[in-house]
């Protein structure tokens, strides 16, 4: 496999950077990486760290960095997390206010503990921790429910001090969105999979409305519910697809749910290169984080006429001859 | 009257959700078999996820159907957890 850490990789602009993966080899992994300047969203570094927690150390080769930003890969723990050793000298400063290093998680009750650190790092304010604790939550604990990876959630974190926004990002590698969801509902790709795994009300647990008495199906839609709200970019890539949420425009008023993500404003691709599992990237602005209770209101709302809707288009019809 | 303080079982943001199964399973579900009522008491909860709400209630209100809100008591839920509790709620009842 290669990866490149271009000069810049965003929610808004990382298309190229998936576009240029290449899966070719599995057992070995290069890391390469822009010469002069590396700007990557937290997803992009789990990313690496999720195909590189797959091989023994000997197998990652990771090219010497000559960009002038190599010390934050270093901050971020990325060499330390797949057991490289690193030249690159920092001086260690409280990471404080800045960024959540990357993180293994493989179990629930580390997923809790996680949590708990997770906030007093970030420094913020209740009212914005709120919705990062839920998506954090939320994504994590699908991973660990669902993903049958046997690394676990892969997580990094950073606050950008000039957008106000926390960027999260979030890889496994595991089965996938489509072999979840294909136990109980028929998808025929990776990106209808990931247009399903984002209704509310849909999970691969089961077919029933209302999902197990474990799972429901909406812990996703809460999170897109949460970007869609703030404005923020939200990204899902399993299989060959990826599925990415929009901006919404500044000076759009009302901003409405959908319970169907492809009517939501977004961009997907199909034909990308295989991601063996799922990753999802979110930002988080914390300049619009809109009352959390009030984004409840939408979300009952949309959730509850989703649900009736998708029942009645169950009903038996008289026939009338 | 059987009282379950959630704070010091779940922490002050609800989303373990295998706690909350064995909150269910443990104490919420052995309570109602025996007619009784049950208080969850959310004294100083922040948030709960939706998961954790839905590990917590949703197989009750399937089992003993919407007629066992009447036995069961959310007490001291901030805004956010009384909306968190009332989507599952109302979720389960466009479900059955």
């Amino acid at each position: 496999m290669r990866i490149h850490l271009p000069n810049s990789a965003f929610l808004g602009n990382i298309d190229p950077f998936i576009q240029a993966f290449d899966r070719s080899d599995l057992n070995k992994l290069e890391i390469t990486a822009n010469k002069k300047w590396i700007s990557v969203h937290p997803v992009v570094l789990s990313m690496v760290v999720a195909l590189g927690l797959t091989l023994n150390t000997k197998d990652i080769h990771f090219e010497k960095l000559e960009a002038t930003s190599k010390h934050y890969l270093e901050r971020m723990g990325l060499f330390k997390i797949l057991g490289l050793k690193s030249e690159i000298r920092i001086t260690e400063h409280e990471p404080a206010g800045r960024f959540i290093p990357l993180t293994k998680i493989d179990n629930s009750d580390g997923l809790t503990e996680f949590i708990t650190e997770m906030i007093p790092l970030l420094h913020l304010e209740p009212e914005e921790a709120a919705p990062i604790k839920y998506v954090v939550s939320e994504l994590v604990r699908n991973v660990l429910e669902h993903s049958r990876s046997d690394y676990g959630a892969i997580l990094s974190a950073q606050y950008y001090k000039k957008s106000n926004t926390i960027r999260i990002g979030i890889a496994d590698i595991g089965v996938g969105i489509k072999k979840t969801i294909n136990k109980s509902h028929a998808a025929a790709t990776h990106l209808e999979a990931i247009r399903l795994a984002l209704m509310p009300g849909i999970t691969g647990t089961t077919k029933r409305e209302g999902g197990t008495e474990f799972n429901a199906g909406a812990g996703l839609f809460f999170i897109k519910s949460i970007a869609t709200v703030n404005r923020d970019f939200f990204l899902m890539y399993s299989g060959d697809a990826m599925y990415k949420l929009l901006k919404n425009k500044p000076n759009e008023k009302h901003i409405r749910l959908h319970a169907d993500p492809f009517k939501d404003r977004h961009s997907k691709k199909e034909g990308l290169p295989e991601w063996k599992g799922t990753v999802v990237g979110v930002d988080i602005s914390l300049d619009s984080t809109k009352e959390f209770s009030a984004l409840l209101d939408m979300i009952r709302e949309t959730y509850v006429t989703t649900v009736r809707e998708r029942k009645k288009e169950k009903y038996r019809r008289p026939r009338f001859i | 009257m059987i009282e379950i303080k959630l704070l010091p079982l779940i922490g002050n943001f609800a989303e373990n959700k295998d706690i909350a199964r064995d909150i269910r399973i443990k104490k919420v579900i052995p309570a109602l078999e025996k007619g009784e009522e049950i208080t969850l008491d959310f004294e100083g909860v922040e948030s709960a996820t939706q998961s954790f709400i839905h590990a917590l209630i949703s197989d009750v209100l399937r089992k003993y159907g919407t007629d066992v809100l009447d036995r069961i008591y959310f007490k001291k839920c901030n805004e956010t957890v009384q909306k968190i509790i009332s989507i599952v709620v109302d979720y389960m009842q466009e479900t059955e």
